[in-house]
């Protein structure tokens, strides 16, 4: 059975083939023998000197028409004389071409195909996708135009488009296409109550506005730049990449033009002023996996991130493949090992250098971040002000036991000034010596004296002055504090203090430093230099005073490096020891100050809080690397030195000489009017995207070996416009989705099948499984259970236990609970060796290399993820508890819609109707098992509900879920 | 339902073609028929890659991190003459080394060596067991690799590229020539020693080939392959209802929409229920004679401590049967068709800087958890008569130093004696399925430093696996971004080692 299988198919391939050969019998170079040169003699007799033999090139024109030791390979209209035909297709295998030992011989087409090349006048040319794009002869321009190119192809061999698919699935489609999501069955009937081409441009129109837009393109991003959360290889530590997801999320839905977008995600670090954003784009070669294994030699995987950004950027853009060319020239395309290093060197000059810290950094804000720090930061500096404030003034509550009395005298060293204002707060200011003594005299009235107090003072100025003199460290060091009193006689007696407190000393300096008769020690503040200090120093013994008498302090500042005090306070008390020793710090003060640690704390928090992401950098002029061609691609050998440049082949592009080119001339000379690969790169990728398969097959191969497009018109009027419209993604998609092309139905007929099992021609919408996000987001939404959420670090779902072991890695996966267990897929915590099961088993990528394309498979793997993962399972769940609140009769058909979203006929839930009323049966004689289900469904039903019929629903609504047409696009 | 319609567009292959598009060149036609029927494949192959096959399948014990081939199977007086002297100069001038920095020390062979079977190949006391089988065995003692950190050197190893993004030996080997059971994976992974290998799931990817070809890691633990078990509360009776039900819709859209991947999902589904049953068959140690499990030193079930460990180097016990069971696992999974099976064992890296890596008491202990089980292994597929038809490898992913490591200290101190990574000489055996049994292949200089005899690469490595399934290494392709892409890699280096073959 399988042999007849594939034997149909073979007649299927064989009558594609003939299809195409016999469409035309003109031949043309590009088209028909380029392809055959380059595949099958260019290995060597192409561009690659080291590989060629017989010093013979078939890739330029000029060498095929010279004489050679055997005579001319191609003579122009005379086929028999060729020594190409006469080689190719000798029976003697020592003159057989290509050598047995190296391939296969040309097949009699190929052969035929050549000579009548050669018989037409061997006209030479461009590989075509190296030729300048010229607009199609096309009357109409965008859909319309579309559809008269598809048109065209299809008249041609008397097919024509399929009727207009039917509205519910139309829509169905348009979501999907667009924001990766279905849309409600009340969005599908909105549409279809007025199906109106009218109505269909809206709603594209909407689409394309919708957040869920640029979350959905995003995805087709990250594979191109090898997007994932951690480092890859051996250690795979996490890395913060999910600010650059959310900042192309944001770029997708602003619709930023590819040119600009071209010029941020290479090179928006060398934009002029460029901005956080602009920074924060270069993220995107930053994705490049690095080696954290011990052992390793940081230069071996710088330069291979590298080569990994040359060959992204020229496949992305141009559809080349580069790769092959590290090594040696390449075989096939125009690329010579040196023109690669060329490009590498355009990449050699950025700072990062597979360091284990992954620097250089960015520390990312967006808008929000930018405003909750400086609210945090307000509340900081307001609290910082509040309290200097309040410690200006003295405490009301103290007045009783403390008094300030104005100094009658005071004095500094050096030639600082002393000025005291009205309340009795000393100021000292003018030159600052490194040590410096104060004087002050206070007048003290009749009484006792037991202690004095000092309060080192903040100014109540801008900025952030301390309590000291030197601005670079306002720290304070009071060596000594001497006290004494005189009487009426003026004759100082010295007081002798007994204990001190402070409501703060630095380690190792402590308040009773300040009397220890040593001025190597003191009292001092740090690091709490900017707020106000209290020392209280109780006397041995209190002291009667009588009238008129002078107390003097002399303050000795003996540290050095003007660690002195600029403004202070100076109070004394006649109150007991116990009463005044706490009277360091007040209670209004201690509420502020504990209010501002909070602050404090809490914008620090935030600082190291923010994402730090790996950006691009560029070397400073004096630290930049000289470039040198790798021999066999081994950094280790070294060849000559290379400059800058580009490719010889695109020499047109950069019409002014560029001299020693950038990332910034790399993107201009990559979005170049002139260059003829980018627009036809992306207008197909995009094509294929939202049509099913590109009109060039490999879209990651655009050179010579690579398929020819499909329909070369209809690409190039795509690529013309797309350039000329300013590259926009909305307004390339919309003139795709307008189109009737687009909007037929997808129903495979078995004529279309013979005619185009491929559907090449689009006499059909392609009818495709979704992509791995679509089919887990399209549960989550249909079930009710998908959270609308953007952006932020990414999430891990639940996924099976025990699969997170690699090497060295502590890091764990907990699934989540709560919103982050239900959100789109791309916010799915990609870890490269170990990549989200369920996602990949549906052909997502690791995020290891860029994946220009995924293949689509169908395989038992995928049935399994999808009647046994945990999400799955939820979904069934969810969506069974909400069919239970319909009513009995219509459920199951409402179930269905939910998920298929067109209107259900009754005779379409029959097979549901009897497993339900079979399964109700099952899980009532069995209630235990329906309960069991319950749980792993995580369905918490509400009181009375009956049970085994919930659980029956369980299964009903999972059976909705695994329908193919639910995973298709139709 | 129309049965003729289904019939005619029933095929796994659609989406093959489709990735062809109309530049249908030769990688359509290979990839459409070289994956299904091996005898249709085999059939299309013929004028470019089919040879007369010496094995069907291949059970492959990698001893991720690399085990000393101077404490195994590589006995080399001269070190013992030199022991803790100087390393020579010689050896030194002009390599790069991961650890070792400065003048190291040599340091002897730590294990006494004897010689085994009618061949008489030297084995070291650390594997009893395996010297009982050597006559079976051709043991290669100058194997070479380009690469020095575990990562690359295992990639290059396993898809013939040091960079990740290359299709595995095992994918190649599905892909090439289909499997023999259609309830089973093709290519499946084992793994043991507590770590995943430290170049990860890359090691069984497909790279461009598609992805069905990729390994799928049958776990020990939890369910042999994800997402295979019902959930709680879904019998099997109820699995088949919903999947009777889920039928019937499917077939209505087929009938509506004509697309034969509509029919080959619904194949998919019967496929994935069957597969329900027979993997866990097949994965089920209990089904094993106490004889037999006792040849291995297999324990049904057993889950070891070291397996969930954050370092589970320090939990090794040379009577840990993990490693046993995935042996046994691996003949019951070659018995039921399974193309390929690969094994990873980690914890060979002994460097002797961190407990748990040293070659004076790690190793003994890993060989303690192996040997029995692999010689085990080799005997009884030959009771069975499978030992013909299926071929084992065994090997790490480099050598290790005749110097000690002295990175940490250059004195010897029991439980920290390590060698570092040789990437230009090292030993691995084959045996089985045309293989010349009691051969020792190439001969290493006294200090085991460098081939003087026979060098084998890698890629000759890669290239005999590839010949003894039928395989020609150097047409094997498959065309992607333009290249004609190969294991053995671009150049014809790679050549088949036709004297060891039977």
């Amino acid at each position: 059975m399988q042999k007849q299988t594939v034997r149909g198919f073979l007649l299927l391939l064989i009558g594609v083939i003939q299809m195409r050969a016999g469409a035309d019998e003109q031949v043309r170079f590009d088209r028909d023998v380029l392809p055959i040169l380059s595949a099958r003699c260019f290995a060597c007799h192409g561009p690659d000197a080291e590989q060629r033999q017989a010093d013979l090139r078939l890739d330029q024109e000029q060498d095929i028409h010279r004489e050679h030791t055997e005579g001319i390979p191609v003579v122009a209209g005379n086929p028999d004389s060729s020594v190409l035909l006469r080689r190719v297709g000798a029976t003697d295998p020592d003159l057989l071409m290509p050598p047995p030992e190296s391939g296969p011989s040309l097949t009699a087409a190929e052969q035929h195909t050549l000579r009548l090349w050669i018989e037409q006048g061997a006209e030479w040319g461009l590989h075509w996708s190296f030729r300048p794009q010229v607009r199609p002869d096309v009357a109409s321009g965008g859909a319309a135009a579309i559809d008269e190119l598809v048109g065209r192809q299809l008249a041609a061999r008397s097919l024509q488009l399929s009727g207009p698919a039917d509205p519910y699935r139309k829509v169905r489609r348009l979501y999907l296409d667009l924001i990766g999501l279905p849309p409600t069955p009340e969005q599908a009937d909105a549409f279809a109550a007025d199906p109106s081409p009218e109505r269909w441009e809206q709603l594209v129109e909407t689409l394309l506005q919708q957040p869920q837009f640029g979350e959905h393109w995003a995805r087709m991003w990250m594979d191109l730049a090898r997007y994932a959360d951690t480092k890859g290889y051996e250690k795979d530590r996490g890395r913060t990449m999910w600010p650059w997801r959310d900042w192309l999320i944001g770029q997708l839905n602003a619709d930023r033009p590819l040119d600009e977008l071209t010029q941020e995600l290479l090179a928006g670090d060398l934009l002029p002023n460029a901005t956080m954003d602009q920074r924060l784009a270069t993220a995107f070669h930053r994705n490049t996996m690095s080696n954290d294994e011990g052992g390793t030699d940081n230069e071996e995987f710088r330069t291979l991130a590298v080569k990994d950004r040359v060959d992204l950027t020229l496949q992305v853009w141009m559809g080349l493949t580069a790769g092959c060319a590290k090594c040696h020239s390449h075989k096939y395309d125009p690329l010579s090992q040196q023109e690669y290093y060329g490009l590498y060197a355009i990449f050699n000059q950025t700072a990062d250098a597979d360091r284990p810290d992954d620097a250089p950094l960015l520390d990312v804000q967006g808008a929000d971040e930018q405003e909750q720090e400086e609210q945090l930061q307000k509340s900081v500096t307001a609290l910082r002000r509040q309290l200097r404030q309040l410690q200006r003034q003295p405490d009301p509550a103290e007045s009783e036991r403390w008094q300030v009395p104005i100094p009658v005298h005071s004095e500094a060293g050096g030639d600082a000034v002393c000025t005291v204002d009205a309340s009795g707060v000393i100021s000292v200011s003018g030159p600052s010596p490194a040590e410096n003594d104060y004087t002050i005299r206070l007048p003290l009235a009749a009484g006792v004296l037991s202690g004095i107090r000092i309060q080192a003072l903040v100014p109540d100025e801008a900025g952030n002055p301390g309590v000291g003199r030197n601005p670079e460290d306002p720290n304070f060091v009071l060596s000594e504090l001497e006290l004494s009193i005189a009487g009426s006689d003026k004759s100082f007696q010295p007081l002798r203090i007994a204990r001190a407190t402070a409501d703060f000393s630095q380690q190792g300096w402590p308040v009773t430093a300040a009397f220890d008769g040593d001025l190597k020690s003191g009292w001092a503040i740090s690091p709490r230099q900017s707020e106000m200090h209290t020392a209280v120093f109780v006397l041995s013994d209190p002291v009667q005073i009588a009238g008129n008498s002078t107390l003097q302090l002399v303050m000795r500042q003996r540290y050095g490096r003007s660690l002195t005090m600029r403004q202070f306070r100076i109070s004394v008390t006649a109150a007991a020891a116990t009463e005044i020793e706490g009277d360091v710090i007040s209670p209004a003060v201690q509420n502020v100050q504990s209010e501002l640690a909070d602050a404090e704390l809490k914008l620090k928090q935030f600082r190291t809080g923010l994402p730090r992401v790996p950006v691009m950098e560029e070397l400073p002029a004096e630290k930049r690397r000289e470039t040198r061609l790798h021999h066999r691609g081994n950094f280790l050998d070294p060849g000559d030195s290379v400059q800058a440049g580009f490719p010889q082949a695109f020499a047109a592009i950069a019409a002014a000489d560029m001299g020693s080119p950038g990332r910034l001339d790399l993107a201009n000379w990559l979005m170049s009017d002139l260059n003829p690969l980018t627009s036809r790169v992306w207008v197909n990728r995009i094509w294929s995207r939202v049509m099913g398969q590109g009109i060039v097959a490999t879209e990651e191969d655009f050179g010579a070996l690579g398929a020819l497009p499909s329909n070369p018109e209809l690409l190039e009027l795509l690529a013309v416009e797309y350039r000329e419209n300013g590259w926009s993604l909305r307004g390339l998609l919309k003139s795709i989705c307008l189109s009737n092309v687009y909007q037929q139905d997808s129903a495979v007929t078995a004529a279309l099948l013979q005619a185009d099992p491929e559907n090449v021609l689009y006499a059909r919408a392609s009818r495709y499984r979704l992509s791995a996000e679509a089919v887990r987001d399209q549960l989550l939404a249909v079930s009710g259970l998908l959270s609308s959420r953007q952006g932020g670090p990414p999430v891990m779902p639940p996924q099976p236990p025990g699969l997170w072991r690699s090497t060295y890695n502590s890091e764990n996966w907990v699934n989540a609970e709560g919103a982050d267990r239900y959100r789109r897929s791309l916010y799915t915590y990609l870890k490269r060796t170990t990549p989200f099961p369920a996602l990949t088993t549906f052909d997502s990528g690791s995020g290891e290399y860029c994946l220009i394309r995924r293949i689509r498979t169908n395989t038992p793997l995928q049935a399994l993820v999808l009647l046994n993962d945990q999400t799955a399972l939820e979904a069934a769940g969810a969506l069974a508890l909400r069919m239970m609140q319909q009513p009995t009769q219509q459920r199951l058909e409402w179930g269905m819609r939910q998920a298929l979203i067109r209107p259900i006929a009754a005779a379409e839930a029959e097979p549901l109707q009897r497993l339900a009323r079979e399964l109700r049966a099952e899980y009532g004689a069995d209630p235990e098992s329906a309960t069991a289900l319950l749980s792993s469904a995580r369905v918490e039903p509400a009181e009375a509900t009956d049970i085994p019929e919930l659980a029956a629903m369980i299964v009903v609504a999972g059976t909705i879920l695994n329908q193919d047409e639910f995973l298709t696009r139709n | 339902m129309n049965p003729g319609l289904e019939y005619r567009l029933r095929t796994t292959r659609r989406h093959l073609l489709r990735t062809a598009g109309l530049g249908l060149g030769s990688m359509a036609l290979q990839a459409l028929l070289a994956d299904d029927d091996p005898v249709i494949a085999s059939g299309q192959h013929a004028s470019a890659s089919r040879l007369q096959p010496r094995a069907k399948s291949v059970i492959y014990l990698h001893m991720a991190g690399s085990p000393s081939q101077l404490e195994l199977f590589e006995h080399k007086p001269k070190l013992q003459q030199l022991h803790l002297q100087d390393c020579p100069s010689s050896l030194l001038e002009g390599r790069r080394f991961a650890f070792i920095r400065g003048v190291p020390k040599i340091l002897a062979g730590q294990f006494r060596f004897a010689q085994h079977g009618e061949s008489g190949q030297w084995i070291s006391e650390l594997l009893p067991n395996f010297a009982g089988v050597s006559d079976r065995a051709c043991i290669i003692r100058t194997m070479h690799t380009e690469e020095f950190n575990h990562a690359p050197s295992q990639l290059y190893l396993h898809t013939g590229n040091a960079r990740v993004g290359s299709p595995a030996i095992g994918s190649w080997v599905t892909w090439g020539l289909g499997s023999l059971n259609q309830n089973l994976p093709g290519f499946v992974v084992l793994l043991s020693g507590g770590k995943t290998p430290d170049a990860g799931k890359s090691l069984w990817g497909t790279g461009y080939l598609p992805s069905v070809y990729q390994g799928v890691n049958c776990r020990t633990d939890g369910d042999p392959v994800l997402f295979l078990s019902d959930p709680q509360g879904i019998s099997r009776g109820v699995r088949r209802r919903m999947l009777d039900a889920l039928e019937e819709l499917n077939a209505a859209e087929l009938q509506r929409s004509g697309d034969p991947e509509t029919g080959t999902r619904m194949q998919q589904y019967e496929l994935a229920y069957r597969m329900q049953m027979t993997v866990p068959e097949v994965m089920d140690l209990t089904r094993e004679p106490k004889h037999i499990l006792e040849m291995y030193g297999a324990q049904p079930g057993y889950q070891s401590p070291a397996e969930t460990a954050a370092d589970p180097r320090v939990l090794y016990r040379g009577d840990d049967p993990t490693f046993a069971n995935n042996c046994l696992l691996a003949r019951r999974l070659v018995e039921s068709g399974v193309r390929f099976v690969q094994l990873y064992d980690w914890g060979w890296d002994h460097h002797g800087s961190s407990p748990g890596e040293s070659i004076d008491e790690t190793l003994p202990i890993k060989c303690r958890a192996s040997d029995r089980a692999i010689a085990a292994l080799i005997r009884d597929l030959e009771q069975r008569g499978l030992l013909d038809e299926t071929l084992i490898v065994w090997g790490g992913e480099f050598g290790r130093t005749p110097m000690m490591q002295n990175n940490v200290r250059s004195e010897l101190r029991k439980g920290f004696i390590g060698r570092d990574h040789h990437p230009d000489a090292f030993t691995m055996w084959l045996a089985g399925g045309g293989i010349r049994g009691g051969l020792a292949w190439g001969r290493t200089d006294e200090f085991g430093y460098e081939a003087v005899e026979n060098p084998t690469s890698v890629r000759d490595l890669q290239a005999t696996i590839l010949h003894t399934l039928g395989l020609d290494p150097h047409r094997f392709s498959y065309l992607y971004q333009g290249l004609q892409n190969r294991l053995i890699g671009p150049t014809d280096e790679g050549q088949v080692l036709r004297e060891i073959l039977a």
